[in-house]
């Protein structure tokens, strides 16, 4: 048994099942506890009140629609280089839940903007360029589905996934760029954070809840990724017992 | 070379030229990207002219003013080394304070007021418990006492 064997559909069908479970419990057992610290423990924010509490689902959300971005570009780059098949699929799995995450981060940051800045919506450069990341997935996942045969689908969609890739440091750094409405990082792996510790606490729980939610869910989504594609492969069919 | 090979260096190359693309787009579009100008650059002249643009910066500690009306509120932008009168009629955000970032839409009039139409609160990356900001707070009092 190599590692490298896992690369192969056929192999990596069953443990991306036992891997999804794992993971989807992780994310339970994460989000309950960092909802309660977010709700109980940590306390109320000296400027902003209580409505400062969505940031331990908006800048999880944040942070998982930049970096899912980034895992389905290398995913995507790889199938475009090695010609495999599963990195292709890893990448076509990912691209919901980026979107996802990155509409969540839009819609929170909306219902954030309105009580403490005074507009749901402004035109700076971190909200637009985070607005481009969603119509980055969509596009992806619309050039996907718009092409028949799933070997050029992969081709041509990786090329937009690692075109749009240029947009994923400008969202990150643009709050230090430009001068923007959306403050700066609270926490970045260059200052110590300027958070009090429990906020930060019950932040970084949910980001950890996000990233295993993130992983489950994609794990399932490229099962079936590999059941659509490879449904008439021999070690698929009914006799096989696989599934 | 192996066909894949020539492959990585075609993304590699391709990603590399993306990148120096988009440095020289977001260059070129830099005025379009500022979200808001200092009055620094205001009062040197740096923003369009006879357009409507945002003024962003600290509401100056001591200057909000409110007139008869109720509506109306007077105060200043700064950025602490130039500051700007505002003049805005309408309900502020909440977290509108003196001392607190501040951006405002609208344009000069003749008199050099900046007359807004909208008046947005920028809040800082700080997060703490109201004790903790009133400990500071007073540490703060304390050092000026001092000097």
């Amino acid at each position: 048994m190599s590692f490298w064997q896992y690369s192969s559909p056929q192999y990596f069908y069953p443990l991306a099942k036992k891997m999804a479970i794992v993971f989807f419990v992780l994310a339970a057992i994460l989000t309950v506890w960092g909802l309660y610290i977010g709700f109980f423990v940590a306390p109320t924010d000296f400027q902003q009140g209580e409505s400062y509490r969505i940031i331990f689902i908006h800048v999880p959300a944040a942070w998982m629609s930049m970096l899912i971005y980034l895992v389905m570009s290398f995913w995507a780059a790889v199938g475009l280089i090695m010609n495999t098949r599963l990195s292709s699929m890893l990448a076509q799995a990912l691209a919901p839940t980026g979107a996802l995450m990155t509409f969540i981060a839009l819609w929170t940051g909306a219902f954030w903007g309105r009580p403490t800045w005074g507009a749901w919506w402004v035109w700076d450069a971190r909200l637009t360029s985070e607005l481009i990341l969603l119509f980055l997935y969509i596009g992806y996942m619309a050039l996907r589905a718009s092409i028949e045969d799933p070997r050029r689908a992969d081709r041509a969609s990786a090329i937009l996934a690692l075109v749009g890739v240029v947009n994923v440091p400008i969202i990150y750094f643009s709050v230090k760029w430009w001068n923007t409405l959306h403050q700066g990082a609270s926490v970045s792996f260059t200052k110590s954070s300027s958070m009090a510790t429990s906020m930060l606490t019950g932040m970084l729980v949910m980001a950890l809840a996000f990233w295993m939610y993130s992983i489950a869910v994609s794990l399932v989504r490229v099962r079936r990724i590999i059941r659509d594609r490879e449904a008439n492969a021999g070690w698929l069919t009914e006799s096989s017992g696989v599934r | 070379m192996k066909p894949r090979y020539k492959r990585f260096i075609l993304v590699v190359v391709a990603l590399a030229l993306l990148t120096l693309g988009a440095m020289f787009v977001l260059k070129a579009f830099r005025s379009n990207l500022v979200f808001f100008y200092t009055p620094t650059e205001v009062l040197a002249g740096q923003v369009p002219q006879g357009q409507a643009f945002r003024i962003g910066g600290m509401v100056l500690e001591g200057s909000v003013g409110r007139e008869e009306d109720g509506l109306t509120v007077r105060f200043e932008v700064t950025d602490t080394l130039e500051s700007v009168p505002v003049q805005y009629t309408g309900i502020l955000p909440d977290l509108f304070q003196e001392g607190k970032g501040v951006v405002a839409q609208g344009r000069m009039n003749a008199q050099a007021i900046f007359i807004a139409d909208q008046v947005l609160a920028k809040h800082d990356e700080n997060y703490m418990p109201p004790e903790a900001a009133e400990a500071l707070e007073r540490a703060r009092q304390i050092k000026m006492d001092n000097q």
